[in-house]
């Protein structure tokens, strides 16, 4: 009775030891998040690797089987998504082109002194709150054939002699959809580029003006390589975004059209397994892509992981 | 030359970004309170001589009566506003306290669970939704409030804990430390010392959460129909299948955009600097 009860002591102590120790504490705290996002992004993530070897259609049941790395054999000829893929890269590295040098060049602006100057940044953060439907809504609205403020605005100007059917034509569909989306996203570059100008301390710029340097040349050698790991950070995160988000901005300024030039590739999985819902080969679409992405992907990760060992 | 010479060109600079930042939302704005016939004028009227509620009194109610298509855009919005809410309730409990123990808690695989919420967000939304829509059809959980609120956490709770995690590591150890030799546990700790300070870090968390849980279109737009549609759905299906309504598209885009738009105006200050520090989209 004696040797139990100092048994069962020991190990309330061992248990009250276990709960106060920072492992046991740090990882009860993150466990419910965890799972959860285990359950949520993971366990679907694998799951999908799991269907997109499979055939796996609904229309026709009696076919589904376990073909391996047969629809991923089929995509590398499939033109559909070679072409979606093309187009999605336009897409992707486009806008980041225009999206970085536009963001960079609103921010070298709003850095300087001028009266209004913290209206005027306060107005940068209205497209990135907006609704990403909302954006497209609102484009297609402005691109319209008939009644359009673009062909109105061209027309007026004397740029054009009569309305166009701008979405009709495959360059020019593809143009005013990166346009939409340059709109929306600029301003996440110009928000943290700006943060990182503003953390460039005044004493270089004397330093380098008493050295007779001009302007230029104080962007070239001092803002430039002081903003260019924002610059990094943010064309790595746009350029995936490129590829994973525009789903609703093609979906309804383009439907994917004309003659599928717009299709981007979240339009093709959605087309491919809600439309054909052939479940296997639109997993594998998914997948495939995502596996392109995974470079860019791995690279961000390590550059903000180094970020916060660093803090 | 004078100084206000010297600054003209950076004022015309200025006036270009603001034209095009303001540009084409007040459009949208100015369409949505324009009567059909003034809109549809060629050459067309950029300030409207008259303006009219008429678009909007029609979402809500239609031809002076209340129907089903206006039950529905009432009906989107009050789910839009639950989903939103619940789904950032939820997020900032199981995600502060991921933060909390990811920015002070010394514990074996810290860095490994922070790289894994960081993968989580560049898993493409289009991977995931296949299996998740097998898996929600099966637990009866398509369409509605519940089945939407959890997917949600999918990009919720990474920027949630992602956020948090750098607004604690900004708040001095030596507090806690000496809460904790005054007596309290390391949760005592959090709840009364930590949280308290943190207030305009969790205010701006929310904010952000919340608006990425309001302006979601994917997720809704496959794993809703009728009775879990949110707003950004029904604005999408104007869209694509209403054709020539479009100053009833602009006022339900309008009415959609105003609650991100103003929330990120009044909180800007503390966005900015949570969208600086997590470099991460909401």
């Amino acid at each position: 009775m004696n040797s139990s009860g100092v048994l069962r002591l020991s190990l309330l102590e061992r248990t009250k030891k276990l709960f106060v120790s920072e492992n046991w504490f740090g990882f009860s705290l993150v466990m419910p998040a965890l799972i959860a996002v285990f359950i949520i992004v993971f366990l679907p993530f694998v799951d999908s690797l799991w269907l997109s070897f499979q055939r796996h259609d609904l229309t026709r049941p009696q076919n589904d089987a376990f073909i391996g790395l047969g629809n991923y054999i089929n995509l590398l000829g499939d033109d559909r998504y070679l072409g979606s893929l093309r187009a999605s890269a336009v897409f992707s590295l486009v806008s980041v082109v225009f999206e970085v040098v536009l963001g960079v060049g609103i921010a070298l602006v709003l850095n300087r002194k001028f009266i209004g100057q913290g209206f005027v940044r306060g107005l940068m953060i209205l497209p990135w709150a907006m609704p990403a439907v909302v954006n497209a809504a609102m484009w297609k609205w402005i691109y319209n054939a008939d009644y359009g403020a673009l062909n109105a605005l061209m027309t007026q100007l004397g740029i054009l002699d009569e309305y166009q059917v701008w979405l009709a034509n495959p360059v020019a569909a593809m143009a005013l959809l990166i346009l939409a989306n340059v709109w929306k996203e600029t301003p996440f570059t110009t928000i943290l580029v700006l943060a990182a100008l503003q953390g460039i301390p005044d004493t270089l710029y004397e330093a380098a003006r008493v050295d007779g340097a001009s302007a230029w040349h104080q962007f070239l050698y001092i803002t430039f390589p002081l903003i260019l790991p924002v610059v990094m950070v943010t064309m790595l995160l746009q350029t995936i975004w490129g590829f994973h988000h525009p789903f609703e901005l093609a979906y309804i300024i383009t439907g994917g059209g004309p003659y599928s030039s717009t299709e981007l590739i979240p339009l093709r999985i959605y087309a491919q397994t809600f439309r054909s819902l052939r479940f296997g080969y639109g997993a594998a679409v998914a997948y495939l892509t995502s596996l392109l992405l995974l470079i860019p992907a791995i690279f961000y990760i390590r550059t903000a992981y180094k970020k916060i060992v660093e803090y | 030359m004078p100084a206000w010479l010297r600054k003209l060109p950076l004022y015309l600079l200025v006036v270009a970004v603001v034209i095009w930042i303001v540009a084409p939302f007040l459009w949208l704005i100015i369409s949505s309170l324009s009567y059909k016939v003034d809109l549809l004028s060629i050459p067309l009227q950029w300030i409207p001589r008259r303006i009219t509620m008429e678009n909007y009194q029609e979402l809500f109610l239609y031809q002076g009566s209340f129907n089903v298509n206006a039950a529905l855009f009432t009906s989107s919005i009050i789910n839009s506003m639950v989903i939103a809410s619940v789904a950032t309730f939820i997020a900032m409990i199981l995600g502060v306290l991921a933060a909390y123990a990811l920015a002070r808690v010394k514990f074996r695989g810290s860095d490994a669970y922070m790289v894994i919420m960081m993968g989580a967000q560049m898993i493409p939304p289009i991977a995931i939704v296949i299996p998740l829509y097998v898996v929600l059809r099966k637990l009866n959980l398509y369409d509605t409030y519940l089945g939407i609120v959890l997917v949600y956490q999918s990009f919720i709770l990474p920027l949630v804990i992602w956020l948090m995690r750098s607004y604690f590591a900004t708040i001095p150890a030596e507090l806690e430390e000496a809460a904790r030799i005054d007596g309290c546990t390391r949760l005592q700790a959090l709840v009364r010392i930590v949280l308290p300070l943190s207030g305009p870090g969790l205010v701006s968390v929310l904010i952000f959460a919340f608006i990425a849980s309001w302006n979601e279109y994917l997720y809704a737009f496959i794993y809703s129909s009728v009775t879990a549609k949110t707003l950004p759905v029904l604005i999408g299906e104007f869209s694509t299948k209403l054709g020539l309504e479009y100053l009833r598209i602009a006022s339900a885009g309008v009415i959609a955009s105003l609650p991100p738009i103003i929330l990120a105006l009044i909180f800007q200050k503390y966005l900015i600097k949570g969208l600086t520090a997590g470099a991460i989209k909401g």
